[in-house]
């Protein structure tokens, strides 16, 4: 489903990613973990093809980037740390104006939007401004966006950030039903035990190249932090 | 192997592991229809332009951030301009033109800088870049709604420079020239404001980007105003109306091809 092959990204003198193959199945959820500056948001914001690759080439369901770009984003669900919404719209129309933006049969917007708000239980708040909602609340109806236009593959950039214990749990339920439902994602996080926990494989970013790369299954959740720090030469205590 | 390529191409959402979808809970599967696959991966172009533009306009009335800073702005420019020069009627004839554009573009710019810097930071510029959109119909769009706001301080200031000048103001090839000299701003400001935007200094580097490339447009739309409002004849006014058509045209085709380069990193 992604295919990545001798990637670079070098923003001025500063190689951010060296060299990186990477290959991700379909139906696989890849948490990437990594320290900051190794390159994990770069690898998602090129996957997302909101960066151009310095050199080497990235495939995404075949579709080459940055040639074809688009068609590789009419398949893309993107979540960020930020929520992607606005907030001077309510609920409901910013799902619309995304309906209308990725192109959804028109006799079925409304009914989509619905079945989205009602999905990650923010019906009741549809139409309501987002600003007035918790940060928890807003990063439930930023999945909702992602996946309004039913994509193929999601990507997760540090989607907890920010999140509450009771807010997390529940996009941890969501990110569940997302991986259940069939389709690919790639999760960069800080929150190894959480990553684990959700991905059928984990790799290691270090320094813009891929340090380790397993299935959950080779390695358990209380020796995944000695042994990212062994590959990072980081200090966790997670 | 391009037959093979192909076929892994349509069959983006055929993927779904059958032991996967075999442990798919019945409360988790999804309640909506998946929807269909669309033979076309952009969207129709100008329903996009409208979309986005509209889009802003709702955001906007719901706000009103930038409209009431940028009319508060162009209000504060007139009485400053009225009260700070005390001039007789030929005087303010002489200096209404540069008054009114000068407060067009700074308010302008006011407006572009913080619509461009909204987006940026909540991250919803990313959204829109997400979209499998022409990203020059995103252009569009923002230069659209950010024309109407343009517009109407353009249309505030001509009612407070009347009123405080003296003057009548509302002749329709005025507001032609306003409309002209408006649209190639707004264009050429919409695209350095994007390009801008990622910069820290944004607030600071707009002005300095943008205000040596309109020189030549701010001008034009000078000189063909004054000569407007004076009533002299046609041949007097027409080469700079003209210059101001060919600017326009000149930055509505450089920022359509130029959009697409500026956004990426």
């Amino acid at each position: 489903m992604i295919e990545i092959r001798n990637l670079n990204k070098i923003f001025g003198v500063n190689p951010v990613l060296r060299s990186l193959d990477l290959d991700v199945a379909r139906g696989e959820f890849l948490a990437l973990f990594g320290p900051n500056g190794s390159g994990k948001s770069t690898l998602l914001r090129i996957l997302a093809a909101l960066a151009r690759p310095t050199s080497g080439t990235v495939r995404i369901g075949g579709w080459e980037l940055p040639a074809e770009a688009a068609h590789v984003r009419a398949q893309l669900g993107v979540v960020s740390h930020l929520p992607l919404l606005y907030e001077t719209l309510t609920a409901e129309e910013n799902l619309l104006f995304f309906a209308r933006l990725y192109d959804l049969p028109v006799a079925e917007r409304a009914d989509r939007v619905r079945a989205m708000l009602d999905r990650v239980g923010l019906a009741r708040r549809a139409g309501d401004v987002v600003r007035t909602f918790s940060r928890g609340m807003q990063q439930r109806l930023a999945i909702a966006r992602a996946i309004l236009h039913d994509p193929a593959i999601l990507l997760l950039d540090e989607p907890y950030t920010g999140l509450d214990q009771d807010a997390a749990a529940l996009l941890d339920e969501l990110l569940r039903e997302v991986a259940l439902a069939g389709r690919t994602a790639v999760m960069t996080t800080h929150d190894l035990r959480r990553g684990h926990q959700l991905a059928s494989r984990i790799a290691i970013l270090s320094r813009g190249k891929i340090a380790y790369d397993a299935s959950t299954d080779a390695v358990s959740s209380e020796a995944l932090p000695t042994l990212y720090a062994d590959v990072t030469g980081a200090v966790t205590n997670r | 192997m391009t037959s093979t390529r192909e076929q892994s191409r349509t069959d983006i959402h055929a993927d779904t592991p059958v032991e996967t979808q075999a442990e798919v809970p019945p409360q988790v599967t999804p309640a909506a229809p998946r929807v269909r696959k669309r033979r076309r991966p952009v969207t129709a172009y100008w329903r996009v332009v409208g979309t986005i533009a509209w889009k802003d306009l709702r955001a906007e009335m719901r706000s009103r951030e930038l409209i009431n800073s940028m009319a508060l702005f162009t209000a504060m420019v007139v009485m400053v301009f009225s009260l700070a020069l005390e001039l007789d009627a030929q005087a303010r004839r002489s200096v209404v033109t540069g008054v009114l554009w000068v407060a067009i573009v700074f308010a302008g710019m006011l407006g572009l800088s913080r619509s461009l810097a909204a987006e940026k930071d909540r991250g919803s510029l990313d959204a829109l870049l997400l979209a499998p959109i022409d990203r020059s119909a995103l252009f569009f769009g923002k230069v659209i709604g950010n024309l109407l706001f343009v517009l109407v301080v353009a249309a505030v200031l001509l009612v407070l420079l009347t009123i405080m000048f003296d003057m009548a103001l509302m002749k329709p090839l005025l507001l032609l020239v306003v409309l002209l000299g408006s649209v190639g701003f707004t264009t050429v400001g919409t695209l350095l404001a994007s390009m801008s935007v990622h910069a820290r200094a944004r607030e600071t580097l707009l002005p300095i980007l943008l205000l040596p490339v309109v020189l030549p447009l701010l001008l034009s739309a000078i000189r063909a105003s004054s000569a407007i409002l004076e009533d002299l004849p046609t041949v007097e006014w027409r080469s700079n109306l003209e210059l101001l058509v060919i600017a326009d045209v000149i930055f509505l085709v450089g920022a359509y091809a130029l959009f697409d380069f500026v956004v990426e990193e």
